[in-house]
């Protein structure tokens, strides 16, 4: 099966098999693989060895297959499904736009699928063949979310791939935390998700046709414009877990398996993120600036919102939770600058944001999958999710620790990995902002660049804190000696997106040009200049900046070499191992590092305001003195409760009508009939 | 083959700027000061040395030199301290430059805290936090210069400066004061940080380097006297770009005179710096944001007087 689909996938480009029909073909592999698994429930070996890397061929054909739709720039194709209701059939359709998305579908999945072959351990919450299920239902669903050509299966595979990833969040269920945190999680999907059918709903237009066709061909007014923007910039947000509608994100990553929360980390958010495209820049055919401002403000809020609640968590998955959040502002912030600018007709300055942002999703997808699973393979290795308990396992796990140093480098928004690329192709196209024809626009936005700053500069903070406390100094416990490393499957998997990383970082043309094949659909031809050779990329004009990853990389290795045999040959090679100095200090234990806590410290006094803390220090005289630091989210007190409360009081109210005796509901009934048949009359 | 010999220049003249600031210093405050060529001795010694390395110390640690080093170096090659015709320069523009600095603070800060003594992972910690704090204010800099002179790249900003001769934008003098108070920060200059200090509590860069010993010690000193002159040459060109060599120009003679243009550039900012720190004090670290906001405001003063003042933009 696999073979085939590998051979179809080479032909295609010789005998034009629509690309649209291959990717459904592996959509229904999935699908079969997932049920496969229910022939042997309990068989870690079968599902292990067999279907995840299945699954994981499967994703490479859908990236194989999506990056030559995009390379070849090619028209869009359609393609009706007489399936689901009789009269509603399922439209489908690849563009470059969804292209993009299922390549970056397709490139993180691989890895993701080759991880959880070796990662999955039986024995522990939900059967193995189960989970491969869900996961298999949950990538399909994925895919058919972005090529879903009208609102009814849009919805449908939105739905299921809510309650997928919602099943697998809670595979742990007898976890009361991880039970909680998969309902909060469903509860907010279903609020995004009854915006986003809202959305459609105001979309249609009157003409109640919902697919994506007739929406392009729907002339609404401004306000109703404006209305399905607000509403889908909510239902999507909610999704992409935009601030403030983020609370589900820090507590379902964390409870999910580890290549489940990469998988939602990595893919699921952006699909929200290509929903948002999807109806701003192709559905809506009227486009405000206030748009793009208010998405910018709330793409800039929430990455710097992410990026300080980052910085003070203690637990490692929280953390790049909130790291994702960060990562989803950078995008959103570059989609609105994008809006801002195309609304005020720069096509050319809104193609280099927009491409900022569609490559910033993909980056996002490796270098955050990557450290999820690197965090998995942590957990396997020590059982330990706190980084009050790690420590020095780039001793005992030597492989997973380079694997997410390059991660760590490429999030933190270093040269020449590929973090840094879409995040100076952002701040160069706001170098472009003082150029806005409104007064006040030219003057506040570029204000967003040292945002930015701030927030990338930030990130490092975090990462270096990430990275330092688990994998670098003395373990802070003793059973951390017995870690081992993680499997070949599982280095498998790392190493690919590793390698992702470093391959964009240092080639950025090749995913410039897909995106430039987004953008030139979407923006009506605006792409970003390529006038770049294999060396550099040229956003605008070679005068102005340029920047080669490539150059940075072998500049840096070809000196290091250098100045490595020239100190060998001029001075020596000597050395000798001794006990750390520190500063002539005797005593040393693992306790006297700074600590995940400490590492906040610096955060927590300077963006106090954001927290909400409870304080437990000890007194002088304590015998035993205690530190205490409790960190919660404000929103979660100002937003989340009260409106949970508001809640409550109104079911209580629909609760008085619930007398619990039948006389009461017959009375109901015949009620309800007399004013149906007062109006009927 | 210039681009080799502005590095090698860079190389060999970046401890004797690092001298010379000391020697400024030591005269300032009536100390008698080291010879000039004291920081070659020091970097001779201790390549001399046997490297004392902590027992636990990993791969990252012993590497991290070499990476400090070449970053550095690479930067050199990158920044026009005498010519604008740089093969290299086109790998990155004055943003992309904030970035390669940031890769070397960032694996130093990692190397800090490898061994896990509590001054090295203290020293990481505060590190990080100056960076993220001037990172914003520096990125408003260069947004100042690319409003002037339409590029973030740095050779052309020297190239359209000199095309133009015009006379110098109030916003400047906001951006350079900006540019002096981030550069002192990020090069663990007073008031932020003490580069003599025996204190281990008040360290910030010198915490990070605690346990780095020898050939190790050598490379990190060096490359942060590198640091110290890559800065001074971004500096140069965004403000004083008088005497570089550019587009067309790069002969025998004009590449003389700007060797001597760039000494003398050197000579008076040494100076200038001594006197700077000679007069202030060390701040608390809890000030540090304080300081840095204030830089960031003085360059986002200065970008609002261009854009209110309404120079024209060729973007």
């Amino acid at each position: 099966m696999n073979a085939h689909l590998y051979i179809s996938g080479i032909t295609s480009s010789a005998i034009a098999v629509p690309a649209l029909r291959l990717l459904l073909i592996v959509v229904a592999f999935w699908i079969v693989l997932g049920l496969a698994g229910l022939v042997r429930p309990c068989s870690l070996r079968v599902v292990a060895h067999l279907l995840f890397p299945l699954g994981a061929a499967g994703c490479l054909s859908v990236a194989l297959v999506a990056g030559v739709f995009l390379a070849a720039n090619r028209m869009s194709e359609v393609m009706i499904l007489p399936l689901g209701l009789p009269s509603l059939p399922f439209h489908l359709r690849l563009d470059t736009l969804s292209a993009f998305f299922l390549l970056l579908l397709g490139i993180a999945g691989t890895g993701i699928s080759t991880f959880a072959a070796g990662y999955f351990r039986s024995g522990v919450g939900t059967a193995p063949a189960l989970l491969c299920l869900q996961y298999h239902v949950f990538l399909a669903s994925m895919a058919i979310v972005i090529l879903a050509d009208d609102a009814y299966l849009f919805m449908v595979a939105w739905e299921t791939m809510a309650l997928s990833s919602y099943f697998l969040v809670t595979s742990q269920h007898r976890i009361p935390e991880i039970r909680r945190a998969g309902f909060l999680y469903l509860l907010m999907a279903h609020l995004g998700a009854i915006c986003i059918l809202l959305c459609f709903g105001v979309m249609q237009g009157g003409s109640w046709q919902f697919t994506f066709d007739a929406m392009r061909g729907a002339s609404l007014t401004p306000f109703w414009a404006s209305a399905a923007f607000l509403l889908a910039l909510v239902g999507f947000g909610a999704k992409a877990g935009l601030v403030p509608m983020h609370a589900w994100l820090p507590e379902a990553h964390p409870a999910a398996p580890s290549p489940v929360s990469a998988m939602m980390s990595g893919i699921m958010l952006k699909t929200a993120v290509y929903g948002m495209l999807r109806i701003s820049f192709d559905l809506l055919h009227v486009r405000f600036w206030q748009w793009g401002a208010l998405m910018l403000a709330m793409g800039l809020f929430s990455a710097l919102y992410g990026a300080i609640f980052a910085a003070v968590q203690t637990d490692m998955k929280r953390l790049l939770a909130y790291s994702s959040i960060e990562n989803i502002g950078i995008i959103f912030t570059g989609i609105g600058l994008a809006l801002l600018f195309e609304t005020c007709h720069l096509p050319l300055f809104a193609a280099l944001a927009l491409s900022a942002a569609l490559i910033h999703s993909l980056n996002h997808s490796l270098f955050k999958s990557l450290l999820f699973l690197a965090t998995g393979s942590v957990l396997h290795a020590t059982n330990q999710r706190s980084l009050g308990k790690l420590g020095g396992l780039i001793r005992r796990m030597p492989w997973v620790a380079t694997l997410a140093l390059v991660g760590t480098l490429a999030i933190a928004g270093l040269p020449p990995l590929n973090g840094f690329v879409s995040e100076w192709l952002l701040l160069q196209s706001f170098l472009f902002t003082p150029q806005l024809p409104h007064a006040f626009l030219n003057m506040l936005v570029p204000l967003g660049a040292a945002a930015l700053a701030l927030i990338v500069a930030l990130s490092a903070y975090v990462m270096v804190k990430f990275y330092g406390v688990i994998f670098l100094g003395q373990p802070r416990e003793a059973s951390l000696g017995h870690a081992h490393d993680a499997n070949w499957l599982e280095r498998l998997g790392l190493g690919w997106l590793a390698f992702g990383c470093i391959a964009i970082g240092i080639q950025p043309q090749i995913v410039l040009r897909a995106a430039g094949a987004v953008t030139g659909r979407v923006l009506g031809g605006a792409a970003v200049s390529l006038r770049s050779s294999i060396w550099t990329i040229v956003p605008i004009a070679p005068g102005q900046a340029s920047y080669s990853g490539l150059i940075l990389l072998l500049g840096i290795v070809g000196v290091v070499g250098i100045t490595f045999v020239l100190v060998r040959f001029l001075a020596h090679g000597r050395m000798r191992r001794t006990d750390p100095w520190d500063c002539g200090y005797p005593w040393q234990t693992p306790r006297m590092q700074d600590t995940a806590e400490g590492l906040g410290q610096p955060i927590r006094h300077m963006f106090g305001a954001f927290f909400r803390m409870e304080r437990e220090l000890p007194s002088p005289s304590d015998v035993n003195p205690r530190y205490r630091i409790h960190i919660e989210d404000r929103l979660w007190r100002a937003l989340y409760l009260p409106m949970a409360r508001g809640v409550q009081r109104l079911a209580d109210m629909a609760g008085l009508l619930q007398g619990g005796r039948l006389a009461i509901y017959l009375l109901y009934s015949f009620l309800t009939l007399i004013v149906l048949l007062v109006f009927v009359l | 083959m210039w681009q080799f010999g502005e590095v090698a220049l860079a190389i060999a003249i970046a401890p004797l700027f690092m001298g010379w600031i000391s020697q400024c210093r030591a005269w300032m405050q009536n100390r008698s000061a080291p010879p000039l060529t004291q920081s070659y001795r020091m970097l001779r010694k201790l390549f001399h040395k046997d490297a004392a390395v902590a027992t636990d110390a990993s791969l990252l640690f012993r590497g991290t030199p070499y990476v400090l080093f070449g970053t550095m170096v690479l930067a050199a090659a990158i920044i026009p301290s005498l010519a604008t015709d740089l093969p290299f320069a086109r790998a990155a523009d004055a943003i992309a430059l904030i970035g390669l600095f940031a890769t070397a603070r960032v694996f130093l800060s990692l190397a800090a805290m490898d061994i896990g003594t509590a001054f090295g992972t203290m020293g990481a910690r505060r590190e990080m936090m100056i960076g993220f704090l001037a990172e914003p204010a520096l990125l408003m800099v260069l947004f100042n210069a690319f409003l002037l002179y339409g590029s973030t790249s740095l050779p052309n900003l020297v190239n359209e400066y000199a095309a133009r001769h015009t006379v110098i934008d109030p916003s400047v003098i906001f951006a350079a004061v900006a540019f002096v108070m981030v550069l002192l920060a990020e090069n663990a200059r007073i008031p932020i940080d003490n580069p003599g200090t025996h204190l281990e509590l008040t360290m910030i860069h010198e915490a990070m380097l605690l346990e780095y010993s020898a050939r190790h010690l050598a490379l990190v000193e060096w490359a942060s006297s590198l640091k110290l002159f890559n800065y001074a040459c971004i500096g140069f060109a965004l403000f004083l770009p008088w005497g570089i060599a550019t587009h067309g120009a790069d002969g025998g003679v004009p590449l003389l005179a700007a060797v001597a243009a760039l000494v003398a550039k050197l000579t008076v900012a040494g100076a200038a710096l001594a006197l700077i720190e000679s007069l202030s004090a060390k701040l608390r670290i809890f000030r540090a944001p304080e300081y840095l906001a204030m830089a960031f405001l003085l360059a986002v003063l200065g970008l609002l007087v261009h854009l209110l003042l309404g120079a024209n933009i060729n973007a």
